[in-house]
């Protein structure tokens, strides 16, 4: 329903080495002369909801995250009162004024509850589209993409040479993206349960009481840190083609759009 | 990788686009012209707070004693710089009165003979920490009902003696059965650190709402403030 172009017939395959026209048992890693990007098909990537909750999610997570540094730092220790406090790389310590939203503690409450709802709702739009377009089926990571994130894995350690096939995304893609979906759920869920921990003493109690809760929260932050700083990397060094596909919804890169 | 999309160029630009982003996102900046919005949007998360999350049904828990938090280890903030101290405790009383068909004085005579109420639950502070500790006195309904609020009561208004510090609470956390006039903690008459001779204590809101060294209690038409929420804190700061 929102494909632009007929989708593949058959098994997808090594997008690079295929677009390159050179034989499977090449004896390069990886062919050098793929064709220039111009006379690469233009095709539809991403719908528009997609590319909307991807960018209101990036501004959002980044004012999350500023705000709830500023509120760590007001008591930046976990654990009740009189200890012991459970490990914590910063226990104790500040972040430094540029990675913070909001001044002082008001102001980072007052930010970080603002942007919680409009979190939540790009969330959900985002899942709903999933669900509803079938958009999942690319994104979701299966059993049987275990031994295919292997193989990816193997790639990208220069253990295998050919890039395994793949659909719109590889199997580590669709691990990566299909945890970062479980991780923003554990964030608002953690997020509620040190937010209302009286009355979702039900939610609070699910992640082992108000002072894990706030530091499963915490940890989560961190996994979110890592992941845009390798999503963002990756996009740059493997497939710089994808960011304008982000923006435009258009790609002409060397990767299948769809599956 | 084949492809070489990477120019010099290109990371410097990459770098200045993130760099301004987290400038402008980030920088301890409070909000600017946005602190309307900002205002708003804490307004509606009271609004949410008190007509979503409240219920009068739900208690929180009630620990054991063993569980209660080292007294040396359970802060006790005031607004003064020294730690307020009533000259004559004799001759204390709680004012109560606003809109309401019977103002009243309460003498601690008078608030001992109410109903008693005592719970051992967890204090939750806006700045993340949480203590426990046990807590004794009167149901605020209970003193709400004896002064009979009228129609146009919507709020509470609590005043002390600790410097400017005062505090406005919705009628309706008022009235949950764990929100009460407190004189006793940890079972022993309420000490000045923790607000004596009396102070509001609830499981319903956070520490800075738990008013201590009570004079006065004011029922109003209007919402009142306070003293951390005229500087921007959540009103309502339930839990």
């Amino acid at each position: 329903m929102i494909q632009d172009t007929p989708p593949a017939e058959e098994e997808p395959i090594a997008p690079a080495e295929a677009e390159a026209g050179e034989p499977a048992a090449a004896p390069e890693p990886l062919p050098v002369a793929p064709p220039p990007p111009s006379r690469r098909p233009l095709v539809k990537r991403h719908h528009g909801i997609v590319r909307f909750a991807h960018w209101a999610n990036a501004l959002l997570l980044l004012g999350m995250i500023g705000s709830g540094l500023q509120i760590y730092m007001a008591f930046s220790h976990f654990g009740i009162r009189g200890g012991p406090y459970y490990p914590n790389p910063w226990d104790g310590k500040p972040f430094p004024l540029w990675a913070r939203l909001g001044g002082w503690l008001a102001g980072g409450l007052n930010w970080h509850f603002a942007l919680a709802w409009p979190f939540v709702l790009t969330g959900l739009l985002y899942l709903v589209y999933l669900a509803v377009s079938g958009e999942w089926r690319s994104l979701l990571f299966r059993p049987r993409d275990i031994p295919r994130a292997w193989q990816m894995q193997l790639y990208y350690l220069r253990l295998r040479k050919e890039h395994p096939p793949q659909g719109k995304h590889n199997a580590l893609q669709k691990l990566a993206y299909t945890s970062i979906i479980l991780l923003g759920a554990l964030s608002v869920l953690t997020g509620f349960a040190i937010y209302k921990p009286t009355e979702l003493h039900w939610l609070t109690a699910l992640f082992g009481g108000y002072e894990l809760a706030r530091y499963w929260h915490f940890w989560a932050v961190w996994i979110f840190v890592a992941f845009i700083i390798v999503h963002v990397a990756l996009v740059f060094l493997v497939d710089p083609a994808s960011l304008r596909a982000m923006i435009t919804g258009w790609y002409r890169g060397r990767f299948p759009s769809h599956d | 990788m084949t492809d070489r999309p990477l120019s010099r160029r290109d990371l410097l630009r990459l770098g200045l686009t993130a760099g301004a982003a987290s400038l402008a996102g980030a920088c301890g900046w409070q909000g600017g012209r946005l602190m309307p919005a900002l205002e708003g949007a804490s307004r509606l998360n009271d609004w949410v707070g008190e007509k979503v999350f409240l219920s009068h049904r739900h208690l929180a828990k009630d620990y054991p004693i063993s569980a209660r938090t080292p007294e040396r280890n359970f802060p006790a903030y005031t607004i003064s710089q020294r730690l307020p101290q009533l000259q004559d405790p004799a001759s204390w009383a709680l004012e109560v009165g606003g809109k309401v068909r019977k103002p009243m004085r309460l003498t601690m005579e008078m608030l001992q003979a109410l109903p008693r109420v005592r719970y051992t639950i967890k204090h939750h502070c806006v700045e993340g920490w949480s203590a426990i500790a046990t807590w004794t006195g009167a149901p605020l309904s209970s003193v709400i009902r004896l002064v009979e609020p009228t129609d146009e009561a919507r709020y509470i208004r609590f005043d002390t003696f600790d410097a400017n510090y005062y505090n406005g609470w919705d009628l309706e956390s008022a009235l949950h059965p764990q929100t009460i006039l407190a004189y006793a903690f940890n079972d022993r008459p309420l000490e000045p650190a923790h607000g004596a001779p009396l102070r509001v204590y609830s499981s319903t809101k956070l520490g800075y709402k738990l008013t201590k060294f009570l004079t006065r209690m004011t029922f109003t038409s209007e919402k009142p403030g306070g003293y951390w929420e005229d500087q921007g804190y959540p009103w309502l700061g339930g839990v």
